[in-house]
């Protein structure tokens, strides 16, 4: 494609879109899908028909709009509607000219809509993912038009560096730094990859961006690979994402025609080319040793660092490891500017980022809020605060990897620093709400179990230890636990954080330690019902005995 | 004219106290070890590639938050390396002890008894006893190969059998099955040994083993069968002869 198709290509879908009287958008993605979306929009479609209005009324299927629980959504015109459902086809294609349907709206002036900054999801909602034509009606690949006819790959770099960009996978790694340092590698082969493999518990946010908006994902790979020198890349899905994989494997196949991805892009020397793995179902491949490993062919296990995968990577060539929203930021850096990204979010932390928020809270779903947002915002604004009267207990960000964040510290703001200091970690950006019916050592044991049984095997602190710290946690909470126990748990934190092989093992500790640091009184309480228990008992009527082993 | 210098510099650096040269590329492990620091480890080899799957060889480097793996870091010019501190000491304990939890390791009717690895590094590492509960899993023994044995209760992991088979003798029959305490050595496409085709019956695997996971057949207890019919035979043919 030339620049010129581009932009004509882009002008006659904006006319061919304004030439609708209304447009009826439904949300197609997992969690709406899961409640027959492709149905209503089935029907939506079929009722349009039916009334001969199909040059007037566009419907279409697009990506998340971000209140999950209330789905599925669909927004006609300006008005949005929740619960919607195949039979309400026909009163929604009347409310067009009419009135809206009043038992149907939903309320887009809530905080939950209202306190969002969308930058990622910006299109999420609005674009057909399906459609390439749709997409670019809404400005995709204008980014990496710009980088590749007027930007060298330094500047590229440098934009990126000046936004304050910072991995969206977890850790925050300087995104900038790291595409340099591949830049400099030696090597005329290179790799990018994006990584898909979401899989931390009550997590979605990488999923809904690659099923709601992938050309953005292709498009900030692109620019990536021309930035860095690369001329593959690589999309790690885990398999677990059917829609994911089928609307990333489309978008691939569409902009490969239209050679938005191919040889010689935009009439530019610049060749890129990408395929989509799919992952075999194991958390470790989210770390970046054993994710090479998998596309490798071999099998997911993460190997020491250094070297790192920016000098040795994928078939030993210098590689870019990036998360999937961290790409899906590229293209409105390169197009608003570094300046403009770094005025939102904290001095740190800048830009937005995307939450899934689940557990006991009002408003499920995903919302994208600028970093530097005080939890409590989030919590009681957007989340809509705990429902049934209950009182909120704590909130587990980062996912396994993550830990418990208690009332008192809800004032703390959004960023990798403060959720750090507090214990937990970013993480991808899942935040699961408890409340006071959790017993934070059985979400303590829940995540040690997600651990152990995703260990890969491969170090023994991580093997070994996940499997005993389970089983001191499972004592505890079947108040068989004793104080030697606790102890023993609290070493093992220490132990297995220390001397694992890579981060799944180093931050399996966390959801114990945070939990310990903010609720250690759940802990003893269980460990003191136990003593109580055995006090009038003897112990060998308690079926307690110790067991002396002895070696030779 | 001399040639142009090589691309290996010489670094110093400081073990324990101790200042030691080295080359750079070299890792802490190689340098430790030429310098009779001993470090323990179970899963390194020399000969194989690095697996850094044991974590024994975890030693603390100045300035560095963070316990590295000495078979995984190469020295760098000034690194201050402490290979024996208390926390190490105790780390190092309980990682033998968990392994000692994890299968079915019985030393006394074991055919390694006396000679093996896991054993001596509990002995080395003044190991007194388990703190953590046996795990007691069911395990099999493969027992299908004509000239070797597998015994799944004593393996600990440390995949060197792995390596050496791809690695050395290039056949790769051996691999890893499973995540965590589950997974496990497997030949082929986790067929019984003895049908697996790949294997060249060379047994580097079995004089890799740290343990008695891999063993010889005929060295277990009860294994020693007597050939006496040789003599009348013998004897026959002496008879012939005379």
């Amino acid at each position: 494609m030339k620049p010129e198709e581009l932009i004509s290509m882009m002008e006659k879908a904006r006319a061919d879109s304004s030439a609708f009287e209304h447009e009826i958008r439904v949300c197609t993605e997992s969690g709406c899908m899961s409640l027959q979306s492709d149905t209503l929009l089935k029907a939506l479609g079929d009722e349009v028909k039916t009334r001969g209005m199909t040059d007037k009324i566009c419907v279409k299927g697009v990506g998340c709009m971000g209140l999950c629980c209330n789905g599925p959504l669909v927004q006609a015109d300006t008005a949005m509607y929740q619960f919607a459902k195949p039979e309400h086809a026909s009163a929604i294609v009347q409310g067009l000219s009419t009135q809206p349907v009043a038992e149907l709206l939903c309320n887009t002036q809530q905080p939950f809509f209202t306190r969002q900054k969308l930058v990622v999801r910006e299109n999420s909602g609005h674009v057909d993912p399906e459609s390439l034509v749709d997409c670019i009606a809404h400005g995709a690949y204008q980014a990496l038009l710009k980088a590749l006819t007027t930007m060298t790959p330094h500047q590229v770099i440098q934009e990126i560096s000046d936004s304050g960009l910072r991995g969206r996978g977890g850790a925050g790694f300087p995104t900038g730094l790291k595409w340099a340092t591949v830049s400099k590698a030696g090597g005329s082969d290179k790799y990018v990859i994006c990584n898909g493999d979401e899989g931390d518990p009550g997590a979605f946010m990488d999923r809904s961006v690659m099923e709601g908006d992938p050309h953005r994902v292709l498009e900030g790979m692109a620019i990536a690979a021309y930035a860095v020198g690369a001329e593959n890349g690589v999309i790690y899905v885990r398999a677990e994402y059917p829609l994911a994989v089928k609307r990333l494997t489309k978008a691939i196949n569409l902009a490969r025609r239209h050679e938005l991805i191919g040889h010689n892009i935009f009439g530019t020397k610049f060749s890129f080319n990408v395929e989509l793995r799919l992952g075999a179902g194991a958390f470790v491949c989210g770390e970046e040793t054993a994710l090479i490993a998998s596309v490798e062919g071999k099998r997911g296990v993460p190997r020491p660092r250094p070297p790192y995968p920016a000098n040795s990577g994928l078939f030993g060539c210098p590689t870019l490891i990036n998360n999937v929203e961290t790409y899906a930021n590229v293209a409105p850096i390169i197009n608003k500017g570094a300046a403009w990204f770094a005025q939102i979010g904290t001095e740190k932390s800048k830009g937005t980022k995307i939450f899934a928020l689940t557990g006991t809270v009002k408003n499920c779903g995903l919302i994208e809020v600028a970093m530097g947002m005080p939890l409590r915002e989030i919590i009681y604004d957007i989340a809509g605060g705990v429902p049934n009267g209950k009182a909120f207990k704590a909130v587990q960000t980062g996912g396994p990897s993550g830990g418990c964040i208690p009332a008192e510290l809800l004032d703390i703001t959004v960023d990798y620093e403060s959720l750090a200091k507090a214990g937990s970690i970013m993480g991808s950006g899942g935040m699961i709400v408890m409340d006071e019916t959790s017993n934070m050592v059985d979400v303590a044991r829940f995540f040690m179990e997600f651990c152990m049984t995703e260990s890969c095997g491969k170090c023994v602190p991580c093997r070994v230890g996940t499997y005993e710290m389970h089983q001191l946690l499972n004592r505890i909470c079947e108040k068989r636990g004793t104080p030697e126990d606790l102890q023993l748990l609290k070493d093992l934190c220490g132990m297995v954080k220390q001397t694992s092989l890579c981060g799944l093992g180093q931050s399996a500790p966390n959801p114990v330690l945070s939990t310990l640091r903010y609720f250690e009184h759940e802990y003893l309480d269980l460990v003191n019902q136990t003593q109580a228990a055995h006090a009038d008992q003897s112990p060998a009527a308690t079926g307690e005995h110790i067991e002396l082993e002895v070696l030779p | 004219m001399r040639p142009a210098t090589s691309t290996v510099e010489s670094l110093t650096l400081q073990i324990d106290g101790k200042d030691i040269s080295c080359r750079s590329g070299e890792t802490i492990l190689q340098v430790a070890r030429d310098n009779n620091i001993d470090i323990p480890t179970l899963c390194f080899l020399e000969g194989l590639t690095v697996w850094g799957g044991c974590r024994l060889c975890m030693v603390e480097i100045a300035g560095s938050p963070k316990l590295h793996a000495a078979c995984a870091t190469t020295c760098a010019e000034g690194m201050v390396v402490s290979t024996a501190s208390p926390r190490l000491k105790e780390y190092r304990k309980m990682i033998v002890e968990m392994l000692f939890a994890e299968r079915n390791h019985v030393c006394a009717v074991c055919v390694s008894n006396g000679h093996c690895e896991l054993q001596n590094m509990a002995v080395k590492l003044e190991i007194d006893h388990v703190r953590f509960p046996y795990r007691f899993p069911h395990l099999e023994v493969d027992n299908s190969h004509d000239a070797m044995r597998l015994d799944q209760n004593r393996c600990i992991l440390c995949v060197r059998c792995v390596r050496v088979c791809g690695e050395i003798e290039g056949a790769h029959t051996k691999d890893v099955k499973g995540r965590g305490v589950l997974a496990a050595i497997i030949h082929d496409l986790d067929q019984p040994w003895g049908e697996s085709e790949t294997c060249t019956a060379c047994g580097k695997c079995v004089n890799v083993c740290p343990t008695g996971a891999l063993t010889h057949r005929g060295t277990a207890v009860g294994e020693m069968t007597k050939k006496a019919q040789f003599l009348p035979y013998l004897t026959l043919m002496r008879e012939a002869k005379s």
